[in-house]
């Protein structure tokens, strides 16, 4: 493929992460600060982003489990995964902690469960499209294009 | 008398003189008998005889005396020897009984004669209680009648039956033939006979003030004082030294032979007092009665236009609610699809049509806005805002707005700042903005060629002497300065005479209508009313047509002071030029436990040429930080310990002027935050997200005023 239909391809693809709400400002942030010094600093965050929202996930999966719920505990994962979410620009992601950190305040077990299961949908959807993001970025640097920059 | 025993010879020589002496022993023997028994029978009768031993020995007296004289009548003849014993006896007795009743009476003569004396002593006592008695009496009568004429007197506030009342009653108590009463006439001068008792209709006698004195035998005539109020216009007297009186003048019946008593007199001076004062009352009610009604009048008035008033302005609010909501609708509309549209492809033909329907719907949407805006500045609902704000970059935007179409117009545009002038001030930005901006503009507007000056200084107090602005003294102080703006430009200049009107709404210069029929006039008038509430003036000088005109304005901005604002400044305005500041060197210690988010923030720094270490705890963060650091970012998102970590790094680096400046960097926008962070000598709060541009307007904010706290 030609390179400016791949980087074309690319910048739409962006565009349709931020007009789904996939993605908000703050992951053009982040790709601003990608520049010669820092040329893998986007794929960096996201993997860490990846590792520790997987993390969190898992904690959260196991202090639901228990019989008697530590929702501080709760709270506290969620509030990171809301941080890292935030961080990175994963609105979706970032939108359903916000309310699963309310159903925590209100200690509503079930509606903390069904929050939970919300989340890692959205983290699923977030985590492929960046993948396919990243795939699709890669492919043009390896093309020798430069990743295009979307004007927000 | 002599007894003997012996048998005496009678002499009948003295037979006659014997029978003589012999009738008088008898009757003696009788009275003596009888006065006792007179006596008992009248103390008997009489209550009080306090000498009943007096009269027990007196009685015994008269009764031997009298029994004495009896038996002598048995001694003109030859009697027995028995009888001589008796009448010895009885003269015995009687010799006693006399020498005790003489001795008693020595005693008893004294005290009689004393208790006369007393007894004259009480009847004086006596006659002279009773007269005493009299008086007072009498003079409760008066005290009682006074009364009585007070409250008949008092009992009505109104002048003609107070004063008719009192005579009426002053006639029944004095029992007077006739009473009459002279007013003073409006004059002043003269005395009008104004009531009388018997006449019914008083004749309009008028006499002069001041006639001599009245035959007082069967008259009198009191002097009423009355009383005289100041602000009281039924009697408006000139200037008198004297106070004024009425003439009431009493007559006596004059079959009668009746004096003036000095209690009659007093009752009739007081009663010409009382009359004052109530006919004083009476006048002020009168006077209150009218005001008071007057008042009525105008409430029920004025209540009326309030209620207009308020209709009327209940309906424009509603049209211009209206107006408002309904008119802005479309307005984006139109605006917002056209300016869509222009990014389409379009052709020439159709671009310049749609530009023009932009900048029409634009002047619309400005007129809409003026309009509104002049509305609520009229109704005083218009409040400024006040905030910290930089002034300098507010004239660098207001120049980067202008210049373009100045320079198009190929119009020179310059400004000069005065090196006094404060860098951040405390007002409405926003509106100060709009003043500048509409001033410029009209400057712009106006001016085919030529130049546009901008001059911007603190005005000094001196150069207030102004004529233009006479009562205008600003006068400035620690917490506020004056700020006076001067727009200068070499256009088309204004008719000395138009300059009034310039500021009153709508009236456009017809003059000047040709090439740029756009404005609605308003622009100066909401000038002038942002200038006014901003406490200062503007004006307009102009030679005239065709030799420029210069716009002033002063207004009053507050300084902000450092130690006691909480609304510090926040530059958001960091022009568009993304050309890196140099933080190169400046080292940063990130302290964050979110992985990405630590991440993030590192990037976003070293993007900036920090030189950037990480913390993930505040113990590592702790170790970690020293004097090379120059700021500390720390997320507090998590809890207290930030807030502790700030302490002891302050702990840490007590001693140090140079310490790193802690920054704490939070998306959360609770106000407890702000003021936490405060508490815990943070030089600063950043609100998450963060771009880029905004680090690096943080950043230089921070280096160069060492604290910077953004509005949550």
């Amino acid at each position: 493929m030609e390179v400016d239909q791949m980087q074309r391809q690319c910048l739409d693809y962006t565009k349709s992460l931020f007009l789904e709400g996939f993605l908000d400002g703050q992951f053009v942030q982040l790709q601003q600060l990608q520049d010669e010094n820092n040329p893998d600093f986007v794929v960096e965050v996201v993997s860490l982003f990846f590792e520790d929202s997987e993390r969190l996930l898992n904690d959260l999966t196991f202090a639901l489990d228990q019989k008697s719920i530590d929702f501080k505990k709760v709270d506290a994962h969620v509030h990171q995964l809301k941080g890292s979410s935030s961080s990175i620009g994963a609105q979706r992601v970032k939108n359903c902690c916000i309310a699963f950190r309310n159903f925590c305040e209100e200690q509503n077990i079930d509606a903390c469960l069904s929050c939970l299961q919300q989340v890692k949908q959205e983290y699923c959807h977030v985590k492929n499209k960046l993948e396919t993001l990243i795939r699709l970025e890669q492919q043009i640097v390896a093309a020798g294009g430069s990743i295009p920059t979307m004007e927000f | 008398m002599e007894s003997c025993n012996c048998i005496d010879p009678q002499v009948p020589a003295d037979d006659l003189l014997m029978k003589y002496q012999y009738i008088s022993d008898f009757f003696i023997a009788l009275a003596y008998f009888s006065i006792p028994l007179e006596l008992i029978y009248f103390v008997k009768k009489s209550a009080v005889f306090p000498y009943r031993w007096v009269l027990v020995q007196f009685g015994a007296f008269i009764v031997l005396c009298g029994a004495t004289h009896l038996i002598n009548l048995w001694t003109f003849r030859i009697h027995s020897r028995t009888v001589a014993v008796v009448m010895t006896t009885a003269k015995v007795l009687t010799a006693v009984v006399s020498c005790a009743t003489a001795l008693m009476l020595v005693h008893i003569i004294p005290d009689l004669l004393s208790v006369k004396t007393r007894e004259l002593f009480l009847k004086n006592k006596a006659a002279e209680l009773d007269r005493e008695v009299g008086l007072i009496r009498t003079q409760e009568e008066t005290g009682r009648h006074v009364r009585m004429l007070t409250h008949e007197i008092r009992s009505t506030l109104d002048r003609h039956t107070i004063l008719k009342t009192t005579l009426v009653e002053l006639g029944r108590t004095l029992a007077l033939e006739e009473c009459a009463l002279w007013m003073p006439t409006r004059t002043g001068l003269e005395l009008q006979l104004s009531y009388t008792l018997r006449q019914q209709n008083p004749v309009g006698y008028n006499v002069p003030i001041n006639l001599p004195v009245i035959n007082e035998v069967f008259i009198v005539a009191v002097r009423v004082p009355l009383l005289h109020l100041s602000n009281f216009q039924i009697y408006d007297w000139p200037e008198v030294s004297t106070r004024n009186y009425a003439l009431m003048v009493l007559v006596l019946p004059s079959d009668s032979a009746r004096q003036w008593h000095v209690h009659e007199l007093e009752l009739v001076e007081v009663v010409a007092d009382q009359v004052a004062v109530a006919l004083s009352h009476a006048a002020i009610l009168e006077e209150s009665t009218r005001a008071r009604d007057q008042l009525m009048e105008q409430n029920v008035a004025l209540d009326l236009a309030r209620r207009e008033a308020e209709t009327a302005i209940r309906a424009r609010n509603d049209f211009l609610a209206v107006m408002n909501h309904e008119m802005r609708t479309p307005m984006h509309a139109v605006i917002a699809l056209s300016s869509l549209l222009q990014e389409t492809d379009l052709t020439a033909e159709q671009r310049l049509m749609v530009e023009t329907i932009l900048k029409s719907s634009n002047l619309l949407a400005t007129l809409i806005n003026d309009v509104l805006d002049l509305s609520r500045l009229e109704d005083g609902s218009l409040q400024l805002e006040a905030a910290t704000f930089n002034l300098h970059s507010l004239f660098r935007e207001v120049l980067n707005l202008i210049k373009p179409v100045a320079s198009v117009k190929k119009l020179s545009l310059t400004s000069h700042l005065a090196s006094d002038l404060p860098m951040y001030v405390i007002g409405d930005e926003k509106r100060l903005m709009q003043t500048i901006l509409n001033v410029v503009g009209n400057a712009v507007k106006f001016s085919k060629e030529g130049f546009i000056s901008i001059t911007a200084f603190v005005a000094k107090p001196e150069s207030f002497r102004d004529a233009r602005i006479p009562d205008f003294l600003p006068v400035p102080s620690d917490s506020h300065f004056y700020l006076r703006v001067q727009v200068k430009d070499s256009g088309s200049g204004i008719n000395p005479q138009d300059i009034p009107k310039l500021f009153t709404k709508f009236a456009q210069n017809q003059s000047l209508t040709t090439r740029y029929p756009a404005g609605s006039g308003l622009g100066l008038a909401i000038c002038r009313r942002f200038v006014n509430l901003m406490e200062g003036h503007i004006w307009i000088e102009s030679e005239g047509i065709g030799k420029g005109c210069t716009v002033t304005f002063i207004v009053k901005l507050g300084i902000p002071d450092r130690s006691n604002d909480f609304k510090l400044p926040f530059v958001t305005k960091v022009p568009g030029n993304h050309g890196s500041t140099n933080f190169t060197g400046l080292k940063v210690l990130v302290m964050d436990d979110n992985g990405v988010s630590r991440s993030v923030t590192k990037g976003l720094l070293m993007h900036l040429g920090c030189d950037v270490t990480t913390a993930s705890s505040s113990d590592e963060c702790l170790r970690a930080v020293s004097l090379e650091h120059g700021v500390v970012f720390m997320d507090v998102c998590t809890g207290l310990d930030g807030y502790e970590l700030a302490v002891r790094i302050h702990e840490k680096f007590t001693k140090h002027q140079d310490r790193p400046l802690i920054v704490a960097l939070t998306g959360n926008t609770k106000k407890m935050t702000k003021e936490n962070c405060m508490r815990v000598g943070m030089d600063g709060l950043i609100l998450k997200p963060v771009s880029v541009d905004k680090m690096r307007g943080v950043l230089s904010e921070l280096l160069e005023r060492r604290v910077l706290f953004e509005n949550v």
